[in-house]
């Protein structure tokens, strides 16, 4: 069974050590998804798996059969932007734009962890149905995700901007 | 450096000393800068305003290409072995389960590594951007711990990481100094730094410090650091007959050309270097021998190659910033006023490389002191070759410098803001020259007001909240304006009154084109819209080096002479039947779609009307800018107001930091939203610096023991709080725009601003970074 990228069927490699973010880079030319340490310490190569965000170059492109992924081509669709990389933009959340995409992936599965409630170091109230979107929770959240131009503030603000405005 | 090379630059130097002295001397007129930018005279519009980054869309998409994202026809992966032993040679090296391994196309090593010159070392020639000049796989010798000794190119990465990982080499190690003590027992040499030794004394500065009747005198000690950008070494290569197309992440694309074609022996023309967007470089994006390796292989192969550095990869052989020790002894009055700074201390280098971490910049400008003696010795070690690091020098010297004036503050007994105000020089303290713009004690006193400082309670671990102490602490951040020779831009107006420039500067995350579309536009008086600005290729004019925070002033000044010569151009097509008639390039500027007298703006023609007038379609017009002679007649530097508040915990020791203020000084602010980025870009990188960044070097191997992400801690989301940014917005009459860099400076004085505040949290002084939990249990 062929997985699903950006809701487009793509075949599995020949090769079975072959890393999703490989696949996605070399034999797709999906080079959104980005590649920073090839072993999960930076987030750069952050992309959707069934809804839930996953470190590509941690994972194979084999273990992904009959799953749908998403990139960050996958994310704007063919009207435009995503409403967080309109944040992104006017946040001035990266310079370099190397981990930008990782960043964003990143974002919108961590934004559905906190409706559905997953709690983390930093969550007062683990009862809690849905959890805000603080600047704490956030920047725990995404801290797996690095950037080394220095532009967290950014990130972290487009984050809640997108947050507040979803939650309207 | 050999004894010849040392003379060599002795040489240079009385030459340059005596240019120098002319340039000083020289009336303004006859300077760059001499007549103020007229841009600086707009004070509205579109210079300064907070455009979004113009790529923006592209990049947020992920659709920017970089240098790894160019697919070849035909083109294999590189994977590259590296050495274990730090000295030596390599006995011999077992090939043949690599070369059967599938997909494997070659094996190189230095038994069939086509011969090469080496790099052209940085800053040994205008356009040398080699990161050290040693043999690229020429011969059996090793020099460092992590130098390449084979590249395997296979079909896939996969086959060529495999292949790479089944070579099996056996060495015959020499004795190799690897070891810092070991290498001072050795012997230091001096310093050299671009010609000029980096040393200096001005009066008796041991004396004046025994004198007086209040001093300091403490040893700082700061780390290897890397610069890992998120975005990997890379380039993607192929050879066309012998003319060479190289995709690279490079902060120096012309350079690159240049110093390729000399390990080829090829011509300048003959390569082309392409990088429109570079994934952070900071110092770290030169010519480094992957390059050199990538298109030798793809010569012998007869294929293009990609060859991407691994995170390992690019700790093996790409240099970051080398460590330092340092004295700083500052003798002063009970007032304040400072009789003596002694700046002194020893860094680690290779024989092959070019910076000796001249960690002393800062202390040359920053304070008035009666006599002052500075110093930078270097002691040798066989290791990969250091290089620059965002502000190099100033980064770690300003954490020396800047804690010890608070601890003569706290030793005075004086406000550590008051104390630096007190000792503001007049002019230049080692050039005499006067300052072009200087406005420190400003940003001093609107980042005060707005940092709250006058809340700080001056006594050490005098505030608690719950667990924590809570300190503040402040610091001076200094930068040099540079310009360095070689820019060169070209403009093209075109009749439906658009304008394309270009020229080969360079896109890391800076805004450069966004920022420079605003300048041009501006010049010319056209909308945002109609400007498009071309860069990142060796094939544009200009030699201009994304690095000494220099390119927006490389940049400004080009497109000046450049659009000098379009104006002059332009009013010789109106002819006398414009209202322009008679005006002289000087006395017009770019308004409104066309041109303008300046003083008679009503005098006016439209370039649409100019261009059809005269039957032409477009007007190019390409110009050099002049030498940078303005830093030798002005001193020339930005500041800031560094402020910070950490608190550490009580129990277990850990420092966090929870406020922090840049008040800057950088002249005019050419975008309000990319320049913040660039200063709480610079403040991070400070954060990693003072807490947590260390490049791990194992003294027994020589080899470096931190060489990922994971164990190489740079600042998360977690480390880093609100970043608060102002400044003065001053412009500088002597620089183009009126705007000085502003893509370093945020580093230097953050990592004293967090120590400072972490003393007055804790009443403990760490000297050594980075300040991690154990120093202050």
């Amino acid at each position: 069974m062929p997985m699903r990228i950006n809701g487009a069927e793509a075949a599995l490699p020949p090769d079975p050590r072959v890393s999703l973010l490989d696949l996605l880079r070399e034999t797709l030319h999906l080079h959104g998804t980005k590649k920073g340490c090839n072993q999960g310490a930076c987030g750069a190569c952050t992309v959707l798996l069934d809804g839930e965000r996953i470190l590509s170059c941690l994972t194979l492109a084999v273990q992904c059969e009959g799953r749908s992924v998403t990139t960050i081509e996958g994310l704007g669709g063919e009207q435009g932007l995503h409403p967080l990389q309109e944040a992104f933009i006017e946040h001035d959340a990266f310079q370099c734009g190397y981990c930008t995409p990782g960043q964003i992936c990143s974002a919108v599965g961590m934004a559905a962890e906190l409706r559905r409630g997953v709690p983390s170091l930093v969550t007062a109230d683990l009862d809690a149905p849905g959890i805000a979107p603080d600047p704490a929770e956030l920047r725990e959240r995404m801290s797996g995700n690095l950037c080394r131009c220095g532009s967290h503030n950014g990130i972290i603000a487009a984050i809640a901007a997108h947050c507040a405005g979803a939650a309207e | 450096m050999s004894i010849l090379e040392n003379a060599k630059q002795t040489v240079q130097g009385a030459a340059q000393a005596a240019m120098k002295k002319a340039i000083a001397l020289a009336p303004d007129s006859w300077l760059p800068g001499g007549q103020p930018d007229p841009l600086i005279r707009q004070q509205h519009g579109l210079i300064g305003a907070p455009v979004s980054r113009l790529d923006g869309p592209l990049k947020v998409r992920g659709q920017a290409p970089f240098a790894a994202e160019f697919p070849l026809d035909g083109m294999v992966y590189a994977a590259i072995a590296f050495s274990a032993v730090a000295k030596g040679r390599i006995a011999a090296l077992d090939l043949a389960a690599a070369e059967a391994a599938p997909g494997v196309v070659l094996v190189m090593t230095h038994a069939n590594t086509p011969r090469l010159q080496p790099m052209p070392l940085f800053l040994t020639a205008e356009k040398a951007a080699g990161g050290d000049d040693l043999p690229v796989m020429q011969d059996d010798r090793i020099h460092w711990n992590g130098q390449p000794i084979a590249v395997v190119l296979a079909e896939t990465q996969e086959q060529a990481d495999h292949a790479s990982s089944l070579i099996r080499a056996t060495y015959e190690a020499e004795p190799a100094t690897i070891a810092f003590a070991e290498a001072k027992a050795q012997g230091t040499e001096p310093g050299q730094f671009m010609g000029q030794p980096l040393k200096l004394e001005k009066g008796d500065a041991e004396a004046a410090l025994a004198a007086s009747p209040v001093s300091v005198d403490a040893t700082y000690v700061t780390p290897r650091h890397n610069h890992n950008p998120i975005e990997p070494h890379a380039a993607t290569l192929a050879w066309d007959g012998d003319r060479l197309l190289l995709h690279d992440a490079s902060q120096a694309v012309a350079h690159t050309a240049w110093s390729l074609a000399q390990v080829f022996g090829i011509e300048e023309k003959q390569v082309r270097v392409t990088s429109p967007f570079v994934g952070g470089g900071f110092g770290s994006k030169t010519l480094w021998q992957h390059q050199v390796l990538g298109a030798a292989a793809a010569k012998l192969a007869g294929r293009p190659v990609r060859i991407a550095l691994s995170r390992e990869g690019m700790h093996r052989m790409i240099g970051g910033r080398t460590l330092t020790e340092q004295r700083v002894a500052i003798g002063a009055q009970p007032d304040g006023r400072f009789e003596a700074i002694i700046h002194t201390g020893t860094v680690a280098m290779t024989r092959h490389n070019a910076l000796p971490e001249p960690f002393i910049l800062p202390t040359r400008s920053a304070y008035a002191a009666g006599s002052l003696k500075l110093d930078v010795e270097v002691a040798y070690m066989d290791m990969l070759a250091n290089t620059f690091m965002r502000a190099p020098g100033e980064a770690v010297g300003t954490f020396a410098l800047e804690c010890a004036i608070d601890e003569l503050a706290a030793k005075l007994g004086m406000d550590p803001v008051e104390l630096r105000i007190r000792n503001e020089p007049e002019r230049d303290p080692v050039e005499g020259t006067p300052f072009s713009a200087r406005h420190i004690v400003e940003a001093w006193r609107a980042g005060a007001e707005r940092f709250g400082w006058s809340r700080r309670n001056p006594t050490p671990g005098a505030v608690r909240d719950g667990e924590w102490l809570v300190g503040l602490g402040c610091a001076t951040a200094t930068y040099p304006y540079y310009r360095m020779p070689g820019g060169a831009a070209r403009l093209t107006l075109t009749r439906d009154g658009r304008v394309r420039v270009e020229i080969a500067a360079h896109e890391m995350g800076m805004g450069t084109a966004t920022a420079q579309s605003q300048v041009v536009a501006e010049r010319l008086g056209l909308p945002l819209e109609a400007v498009s600005f071309a860069y990142g290729d060796s094939s544009l004019p200009g030699v201009v080096l994304a690095g000494g925070s220099q390119q927006t002033a490389a940049i400004g000044a080009a497109v000046a002479a450049a659009h000098r010569v379009l104006v002059a151009e332009l009013l010789q097509l109106a002819g006398n039947d414009s209202p322009l008639a008679g005006l002289k390039p000087e006395e017009v500027g770019g308004l409104d779609g066309g041109l303008a007298g300046l003083e008679e703006p009503a005098r006016r023609e439209s370039y649409a009307s100019i261009l059809a007038r005269a039957g032409r379609e477009a007007v190019v017009a390409e110009a050099s800018a002049p030498p940078p002679l303005e830093t030798q007649h002005w001193s020339m530097h930005s500041h800031g107001a560094m402020f910070c508040e950490a608190r550490v915990n009580r129990i277990t020791g850990e420092p966090r930091i929870s406020r922090f203020l840049g008040s800057m000084d950088c002249g005019r602010i050419l975008n309000a939203k990319t320049a913040a980025s660039q200063f709480r870009g610079g403040i991070i990188m400070g954060l990693g610096l003072a807490l947590m960044e260390e490049t791990q070097f194992d003294e027994r191997k020589g080899r470096i023991m931190n060489p990922s992400l994971a164990e190489y801690h740079v600042p998360v989301h977690m480390d880093v709080p609100e970043i608060d940014v102002i400044w003065t917005d001053i412009p500088d009459p002597h620089a183009p725009m009126g705007a000085r860099g502003v893509g370093e400076i945020g580093i230097t004085g953050t990592g004293a601003a967090v120590a400072n505040a972490i003393f007055n949290a804790t009443g403990r002084r760490v000297r050594d970074l980075p300040i991690t939990l154990d120093k202050l249990l």
